[in-house]
């Protein structure tokens, strides 16, 4: 048995994995570290001159630089295109010029909500809507200035319920459940902005050792003008939240410099003289 | 997300009451901004407070403190009024191909202090920043419309014809010179916009006097002092939406200084080009009908009467009138992130309290699933480390010498993925091998005893035609030994067990020439019929690249092909 060392990262994210599995969750296919701007930002409705699709929070490729048009859903396309630029389905849109080459560009992800955005899309062709819950837990990347907390690339846990009638009331029953299980008892809410998802809500957790309120997460309902495109029925709403897995990890094991958990630095000795971490003890 | 800072004392003042810390985190939290910093500048104590990135009209005090006070119902929400144009702007077609779109407006007999000053000049850069996209899309001039005379000119003249007295500078220059001047300073990411355009944009007066030229900085003739009383505020745009959104928020936030409080003028935008005449700003009203239950039932709220949620949303600075069960919903200048009627829903929530919505868990009955390949990568793990390895987890991004000249495999940078905007060259391709992370990491960890047996399982990027972008993630596992002698047998044996404890017959090995290896050292694993991986003794070459004394033995497999 001693020599049997798990890296603590990997038991935090099969732990993770666990809490879902025993919540009905469906895991998602993230095994694709790029992606195209559409995909990961525009099916999103996040508008193309936003901020967060600069060269400098997102990684751009220069080989291959493109996704072919080809290769892109042609019919869904046009809709997101009209929905960006004119709106419809109730919706004022952004009246700007919607690019379609902005689209094709090839990116690293910024988060997995690209995954789950293909997931609804894909929901949304069947010929009858199933209500559906899915997750993952995977890599994603940012090109923002790197510091004792921040890396280029970390691991980003996503939930996703898909069902007729949701309301924010059960996205936060979910996200009471689901923390529960992490041993987080005490949550509060605060109004945020996401631009896919309206209402979105940061999620606070009280830390008895730190004292105070820490951010643990971000939620929110996914924007009509993201799902109705897509051909998800108009009564369905969809809940979704996010949290990193290095932060709470590092706040758990009281880590100051993401270092220490990932990367050729990591001290080896602390991966092998490290208890098997229990999941409900803070 | 944008951070404004406010002068305590000021906000307090405006809000009719003064909080501790705490108190205001509190009001912040539930209204959903955050104080993020408390700071002392020069003995004046000021907040630094997040903003959501879509809320122009709390950028400023003045907006935030409207809002505040709506919110708590110390005021009601201010209409805004437009008066007629009495000046005009005419715009030539040269600017189409460089900066096409503006619109103005004039604010009358405005009272200027010093903290009022200030406010409006850091108003401006805040939407400079942000909806401006650092002045590329959006620029802002303000004038003393005293020291110029109108018809005011919008054109674009070559940069040669141009003679101009910049803000704060002793004397009229012409484009060229003033470019050169101010290319050591910090407007020079601004001076790039204009980069390789062959006319400049700039606005002028009847008497040939230049306001400005945009995106770059205003003239030193008609800057605005403490003693200014008519302001004149240009905006150049890129995006007509945009110039639009800009103009309508300096002029709800500024007017409430006006003597007539909450009013402006218009000005009168004349197309050269076509004759066409508009007036801006807009500064557009609609109202929204909606239903009141439809709009709660997606919050959950159950115990709401439309005349309560008309209330909720006044508050709000929506402000709302019930009907029976239609609420109708006045939408106005300051919000212009309201697209959709979730928008308006979301502030319903908002009001009430998110914190005050009962708890429900969705009557949903689902079958978790995992993915297969995560499921296999889960028992590989399993069995890597039962064999007696430390398991790491290092980085995706690596430089294009990792993956392939310390490797002594040149060529392998072919089928790589390159990133175009590495910041720097750790971060220039994606690997598309584990084996370099895991040398790196044997490099950093030279106190640890020996022998040293390392793996990683973690997915590996390769271009691939056949993908929708033409790149394709596989799952690998990459196993190292370390010691004084080199354990090729080790991972031999571990490849070994690993197939047999995934109950795979139909493997061999052959050997290679791979350069990556010792001579004769080297081998391929062979799958069915097709190579899945490698292993051997590593070459002294690639050890000595990556700082390693010791010899090592390898194995590094596609776990893909197994799943």
């Amino acid at each position: 048995w001693d020599t049997i060392m798990i890296g603590k990262q990997w038991y935090q994210r099969r732990v993770r994995g666990r809490i879902f599995l025993d919540m009905g969750f469906t895991e998602m296919p993230t095994n694709r570290y790029v992606e195209n701007g559409f995909w990961n930002f525009d099916a999103l409705f996040q508008p193309q001159q936003h901020p967060a699709r600069d060269a400098h929070d997102t990684f751009f490729i220069s080989d291959p630089q493109m996704t072919a048009k080809s290769n892109l859903p042609a019919d869904y396309v046009e809709r997101v295109k009209l929905t960006h630029e004119k709106g419809g389905h109730g919706s004022m849109g952004y009246n700007y010029d919607w690019k379609i080459e902005e689209a094709q560009k090839n990116i690293l992800r910024t988060h997995t909500t690209a995954v789950s955005a293909k997931m609804l899309y894909q929901l949304g062709q069947q010929k009858e809507f199933t209500p559906t819950k899915l997750f993952s837990i995977d890599r994603v990347f940012r090109n923002e200035t790197l510091d004792a907390t921040h890396l280029a690339e970390f691991h980003q846990i996503e939930g996703v319920v898909a069902d007729r009638n949701l309301t924010l009331g059960h996205l936060i029953g979910v996200l009471s459940a689901f923390f529960k299980k992490l041993g987080l008892e005490k949550l509060k809410f605060k109004p945020a902005y996401n631009p896919y998802t309206e209402p979105s809500m940061e999620i606070f957790s009280y830390h008895p050792g730190l004292k105070k309120w820490v951010e643990i997460g971000n939620s929110g309902m996914f924007r009509p003008e993201m799902l109705l495109p897509m051909g998800i029925p108009s009564d369905v709403n969809v809940i979704a939240w996010g949290l990193s897995l290095e932060r709470p990890t590092m706040i758990k094991y009281g880590i100051n410099n993401i270092r220490e958990l990932i990367g050729p630095k990591v001290n080896l000795n602390m991966v092998q003289e490290n208890p098997i971490c229990r999941l409900d003890k803070v | 997300m944008p951070t404004i800072t406010v002068t305590r004392d000021v906000l307090y003042e405006k809000l009719g009451r003064s909080y501790t810390n705490e108190e205001f985190e509190d009001e912040c939290f539930d209204f959903g901004i955050e104080l993020d910093d408390v700071v002392e500048e020069n003995s004046v104590t000021k907040f630094k407070i997040d903003i959501p990135a879509n809320r122009y009209d709390l950028l400023c005090v003045e907006g935030l403190a409207r809002s505040l006070n709506v919110f708590r119902q110390r005021c009601g929400v201010p209409k805004f009024i437009v008066k007629e144009a009495t000046e005009r702007i005419v715009i030539d077609e040269s600017v189409s191909c460089v900066r096409p779109y503006c619109v103005a407006a004039i604010l009358r007999n405005i009272k200027f202090t010093e903290e009022v000053y200030n406010s409006f000049i850091l108003l401006q850069d805040k939407l400079h920043q942000n909806i401006g996209r650092e002045r590329s899309l959006v620029s802002i001039g303000t004038h003393d419309l005293d020291t110029i005379q109108g018809p005011f000119k919008y054109q674009a003249l070559p940069p040669q014809d141009i003679r101009f007295h910049p803000l704060n500078q002793s004397s009229v220059m012409s484009a060229p010179e003033m470019f050169e001047l101010f290319r050591q300073t910090y407007l020079k990411p601004y001076l790039q916009i204009l980069d390789g355009c062959p006319v400049y944009p700039l606005i002028t007066d009847a008497n040939g006097v230049v306001l400005s030229l945009p995106p770059i900085i205003n003239g030193e003739h008609s800057k605005i002092t403490l003693n200014t009383q008519n302001v004149l505020i240009e905006v150049t745009a890129k995006d007509r939406e945009k110039c639009k959104i800009v103009l309508d928020t300096i002029c709800t936030m500024f007017s409430e200084h006006c003597a007539d409080k909450y009013t402006c003028e218009a000005v009168e935008i004349v197309a050269m080009s076509t004759g066409n005449k508009s007036t801006t700003p807009k500064m557009a009203y609609r109202t929204e009908n909606c239903s009141a239950k439809q709009m709660c039932m997606k919050s959950g709220i159950t115990d709401l009467s439309p005349g309560n949620v008309a209330d909720l949303l006044t508050r709000m600075h929506l402000p709302s009138k019930a009907d029976g069960d239609m609420v109708s919903v006045e939408v106005g200048p300051t919000r212009h992130d309201i697209l959709h009627q979730c928008d308006i829903e979301e502030d319903i929530a908002i009001a009430y309290g998110f914190n005050n919505i009962p708890k429900q868990i969705p009557n949903l009955y689902t079958i978790g699933t995992e993915q297969e390949v995560n499921k296999l990568t889960d028992s590989v793990r399993e069995e890597v480390a039962r064999a007696g390895f430390t398991e790491v987890l290092t980085f995706s991004l690596c430089s294009r010498d990792d993956i392939s000249n310390s490797l002594r495999i040149p060529k392998a940078i072919d089928k790589a993925v390159l990133i175009a905007n590495p910041k720097t060259f750790e971060f220039q391709v994606v690997r598309t091998l584990l084996l370099p992370g895991i040398l790196k990491t044997v490099s950093c960890n030279r106190k640890m005893p020996l022998p040293l047996k390392i793996f990683e399982i973690g997915d590996v990027v390769l271009k691939n035609e056949d993908e929708e972008t033409g790149c394709k993630n596989y799952r690998q596992v990459c196993a190292l030994y370390c010691g004084k002698t080199s354990g090729f047998e080790v991972v031999h044996g571990l490849l070994d067990r690993l197939m047999m404890a995934l109950n795979e017959e139909n493997y061999s090995i052959q050997q290679s020439s791979d350069p990556m290896f010792f001579s004769g050292r080297g081998a391929d694993v062979i799958h069915g019929n097709k190579k899945i991986g490698h292993m051997g003794i590593l070459h002294p070459e690639v050890l000595e690249n990556f700082d390693i004394v010791l010899p090592c033995s390898i194995l590094e497999i596609d776990l893909g092909p197994l799943v």
